[in-house]
């Protein structure tokens, strides 16, 4: 499921009987319950012992309650509020030298353990066809521990009545600086896990993510005419502090757009919104040819994302998500190689730990504790992400922690971890960045975005875009997308704003694998200047 | 208890009615057991069944709702969620735009189910795999698949005395094969009700030949070329648009079917006179639940109608407001054609170029539902009816609406693989000026 997809399945709201596919409806009080460790223990025991009298090698079991609050507004209006519960019960054995999995929604030991063998039964059938059986890179039992977002306010303890008074607001904000619409969600999530496995490892985490977007649409029904601006805020790995805005968390540019970095004034950004979707209905459409880009963080994160991020997956390397996601250019040749993935100054971490970050957990969904890993330095492709049965393909002795499941009913596989582009060495402020570009465009915001199936050609768009002549901001354009050949764009980098620029873009739903699963990820970044990219003008008529 | 019985379900829900002192209630069950095998590189990579069912009860004091839900079925159990649901209810803002429950109907079966389907066993998706693997390892090439099937059921009633109860079956098979040197890429799709109708070891052989027909691909320069659209090529672009198929977003001037001037272009002629959309529960090829998601009954409805806008898609409230009829929402999309094969298509086109699959797409412009995307997994030039050559695969940026007043000739409509987009049948298309803006270098 993608975002789109995943909206349209909220959008059923309130007044219908059928449920987003994420779980069961709660009530709001529930939402700060949590599992007892002694049962989710039992569970996982009792899997585990299952499994191993039926056959299994190994064994891992992930006791899972995932908790979801969805707001959902437009104009004055509430539309929907749904507090959803999924809960159960994951099994992944290997058995015969093969995978299996299977996953029960019942809290009995019984069903647990019946699951557990029906894991095995699957792990057999498999095996039969197996040519090279699963080789997992060691890892030591870390025994019973705990980790936990760290959060100043709990999200899910905050009252309904304060988060819709905000959505209002935001709401309010916007229409009265012009907006003809406005929807706004905010989108709580915490996933209570629980992770046991036969190394020895009994792991419980309370993980929380947080995000609140919004578009403001303006229309001129004379000229037929209608533009939306999107939020500018991005999902993060935080607690309801996110929306309480600081000052020093803003960043304004020459032509006095203002960023968010880990706070975020949504009321404020929502008023702005108005004032320039409307300034988007007449503003200049983009006369295509080349250009020097200047992206800002909210922006480039999702380039990094489509462009870094997913090319070094190493499943996608190998082949693994050949039928769906796709392979990679990046093949391992090219580490070897010392690939000249980009410019010299571009450095680009791997990373499960950044405060504040969407991928930040203690340990991921096999056991493993997170890190910190280059894969980009100097430019030159260094390294990919790796879960425990691929690590060894690299010839590494343990695994990079990048394995997840976004549900207890889904089977954990390689999900890319924050993945982020080193702020620039040299002082560099956006402000010196813009005076230095002769002929440029400035691009703020997500918009839409593609890529091939091997990563190489893609094309993307924005939220908001704005000529620079001679050093100077002159105007707002629109109708603007860039196309570009990965390695062809990394290595025309050509300038990276200093880390006080540096801020974190996310992607709540990140769509992969068969059935298809969402991670949340981060990328950080802080502006940077790419050199000659081609900008396509994409209006078009419908007669 | 994945599965129940309509008397099971029946008893549960009659139970949650009576326990309800709302003003209106509604339940509804649903349950579902999801079986899938996923290979690659030749071996399978995983493979799992989930099993889950769930009780959701919606309960209204005025306009005020709350939803609540369980996977008990107990009677204190039945109690409880009844009380949550009532609670939250009682908490919950006002909703302006509550419209109520549907009244009491009779729902026309759709047959939804099919046995074969749902007796699927590991071994049998195992044997798929086997039947995918096999002949691609002999002959030096890799596949990587994924077939999921499913058997669920859905049943609902409310305090107004309307009750349905269907059960379904799906399955959705698609498989990869690459060349040993990854320079060839081929591609399959089956999406069925009935999993009799399936054979791995027949559709295993399309892919192959169009991994290995497809490399050593020569560059075409991008540019507006004729195109056949292979149906699940051209159901990307396709089901997108049906996302502005929303009539209030029309009538608030914010979609390709709003009215300059305000309104929306119903009865309109906005696609070239060949294209027929219908919506229709029961169509033996493709049939739905007889209900949408509010349990309102569907119509057999069209949704275009030789090219003009014959239906916009109401929400209970918008239909209420504009004074319109409150139909259910369309569960699928029926687009109609002729009855060539793709095969026969490519035979009768002089120049063009064949496109088995489209990729990552997504929105660029909503005022003209400009979409951008790539072609991958076979994609060649046709001359003088044959496949010349393959062709590197290229970008688009394309409207539908404006592919849809370019047709040159519609095929056979067939089930496509949506991956849960929406239940669609598309033929293949041969269309002209279709417009490509640059070449990737991906296979």
């Amino acid at each position: 499921m993608d975002r789109r997809q995943f909206l349209a399945a909220c959008g059923i709201g309130a007044g219908g009987v059928l449920l987003p596919g994420f779980g069961r409806a709660i009530a709001a009080e529930q939402l700060v319950e949590t599992l007892d460790v002694a049962v989710k223990k039992r569970l996982a025991d009792a899997a585990m012992t299952a499994a191993t009298a039926a056959g299994a090698s190994y064994c891992d079991v992930r006791v899972g309650r995932y908790l979801r609050q969805f707001i959902q507004t437009r104009e004055a209006n509430v539309q929907g509020v749904t507090n959803t519960e999924s809960s159960g019960v994951g099994v992944r054995v290997i058995a015969g030298g093969a995978w299996g999995f299977a996953a029960t929604n019942s809290f009995s030991a019984e069903a647990v353990a019946d699951t557990a063998r029906l894991a095995v039964a699957i792990a057999k059938a498999n095996a039969k066809n197996q040519t090279a059986p699963v080789q997992l890179a060691p890892t030591k039992g870390v025994g019973e521990v705990k980790w936990a977002t760290p959060l100043r306010r709990n999200g899910m303890e905050v009252s309904l009545q304060e988060k819709v008074d905000l959505l209002m607001r935001v709401n309010g904000a916007a229409l009265k600086a012009g907006a003809n619409f406005v929807n706004s969600s905010l989108f709580l999530i915490n996933e209570q896990k629980y992770f046991a496995s036969t190394d020895g490892s009994y792991i419980d985490q309370d993980v929380h993510r947080i995000w609140s977007p919004f578009t403001v649409t303006a229309v001129d029904k004379t000229t037929g005419k209608f533009r939306s601006r999107d939020g500018l805020s991005a999902p993060m790995g935080m607690g309801y502090e996110y929306l309480d805005p600081q000052a020093k968390d803003k960043t304004l540019s020459p032509n006095g757009i203002i960023s968010y970095g880990n706070s975020y004034d949504m009321v404020e950004d929502a008023q702005a919104a108005a004032v320039q979707a409307r300034e988007k209905l007449t503003a200049k459409s983009v006369k295509p040819g080349r250009y020097d880009l200047v992206l800002d963080p909210n922006h480039l994160g999702l380039t990094i994302h489509e462009s870094v991020g997913h090319p070094l997956e190493l499943d996608r390397v190998l082949g693994y998500e050949a039928n769906y996601a796709g392979t990679s250019f990046a093949t391992l040749d090219k580490r070897q190689a010392h690939f000249q993935y980009g410019s010299e100054m571009v450095n680009i971490m791997a990373d499960k730990l950044q405060p504040g970050s969407l991928g930040a957990v203690g340990f991921d969904d096999e056991g493993i504790k997170t890190k910190r890993w280059p894969l980009i330095q100097d430019g030159k492709l260094v390294d990919y992400q790796a879960t425990r049965d691929q690590a060894h393909i690299l010839g590494k002795t343990e695994s990079d922690g990048c394995s997840y499941a976004d549900s207890w009913s889904t089977v954990q596989f390689q999900r890319m971890p924050n993945v982020s582009l080193q702020p620039g060495k040299k002082p560099l402020s956006l402000n010196e960045m813009i005076a230095g570009v002769e002929d440029g465009i400035y691009i703020l915001g997500r918009g839409s975005f593609s890529i091939d199936q091997q990563r190489y050609n893609a094309q993307f768009g924005g939220t908001l875009f704005y000529e620079i002549k001679n050093g100077k901001i002159t105007q707002p354009l629109e109708d603007v997308a860039y196309q570009m050949r990965t390695p062809e764009f990394w290595n025309a980098c050509s300038a990276i704003c200093d880390e006080r620029d540096y801020r974190l873009f996310g992607s709540f739903f990140d769509g992969k694998g068969q059935p298809s699963q969402v991670s949340a990820v981060s990328h950080g970044s802080s502006t940077t200047r790419f050199n000659g990219i081609n900008v396509i003008n994409t209006a078009r008529s419908l007669g | 208890m994945s599965i129940m019985t309509e008397a099971e379900a029946k008893t549960i829900l009659a139970k949650v009615i009576k326990l309800s002192t709302a003003d209106e209630c509604t339940a509804q069950l649903t349950g579902s057991i999801e079986g899938n095998i996923r290979f690659a590189l030749n071996n399978v990579s995983t493979s799992g069944v989930v099993s889950d069912t769930d009780l959701a009860v919606t309960v209204a004091f005025g306009r005020r709702v709350g939803t609540a839900t369980i996977n008990e079925f107990s009677d204190a159990a039945l109690a409880r969620v009844v009380k949550r649901a009532e609670e939250l209810a009682k908490l919950a803002p006002e909703n302006p735009e509550f419209v109520p429950a549907v009244e009491a109907t009779t729902y026309k079966p759709s047959d939804t189910f099919s046995q074969a389907t749902a007796a699927i066993t590991p071994d049998q998706r195992a044997e798929v795999a086997r039947a995918s693997i096999e002949p691609c390892r002999a002959q030096k090439l890799v596949a990587a698949g994924f077939l999921q099937d499913q058997q669920s059921f859905v049943a609902f009633a409310n305090s107004k005395g309307a009750f349905g109860y269907q059960r379904a079956t799906s399955m959705d098979y698609t498989c990869t094969v690459r060349t040993a040197d990854g320079k060839g890429s081929g591609w399959v799709a089956r999406n069925l009700q009935d999993s009799a109708a399936f054979k791995a070891s027949s559709d295993i052989e399309i892919a192959m030949r169009k991994a290995s027909a497809s490399a050593e691909a020569q560059a075409l320069e991008p540019g507006k070329y004729t195109v056949i659209l292979e149906p699940n090529a051209a159901s990307g672009l396709i089901s997108f648009m049906f996302n502005y198929f929303d009539a209030r977003q029309a009538d608030e001037g914010r979609s390709f079917l709003s009215k300059k001037g305000g309104g929306n272009k119903l009865g309109e002629q906005v696609f070239d006179p060949r294209v027929t959309f219908m919506a229709d529960p029961w169509d033996k090829e493709l049939p739905v639940y007889p209900w949408d998601e509010q349990g309102r009954p569907r119509e057999r409805m069209p949704l275009v109608e030789n090219g003009k806008i014959a239906n916009l898609l109401y929400s209970p409230y918008w239909a209420q407001k504009s004074g319109k009829k409150v139909t259910g929402r369309p569960g699928n999309v029926i687009m109609s054609g002729g009855t060539k094969s793709t095969a026969d298509m490519i035979r009768e086109t002089e120049r063009g170029i064949l496109v088995t699959r489209t990729w990552y797409i997504r929105m660029v412009d909503p005022q003209t539902v400009l979409l951008t995307g790539l072609t991958r997994d076979g994609t060649f030039y046709i001359e003088n009816g044959q496949l010349k050559h393959p062709i590197k695969n290229f970008r688009f940026n394309e409207s539908p609406v404006i592919m849809l007043n370019n047709i040159d000739e519609l095929g056979r409509p067939v089930r496509v693989s949506e991956g849960g987009r929406m239940s669609m049948m598309i033929p293949a298309m041969r269309l002209r000026d279709f417009t490509f803006t640059s070449l990737s270098d991906a296979v």
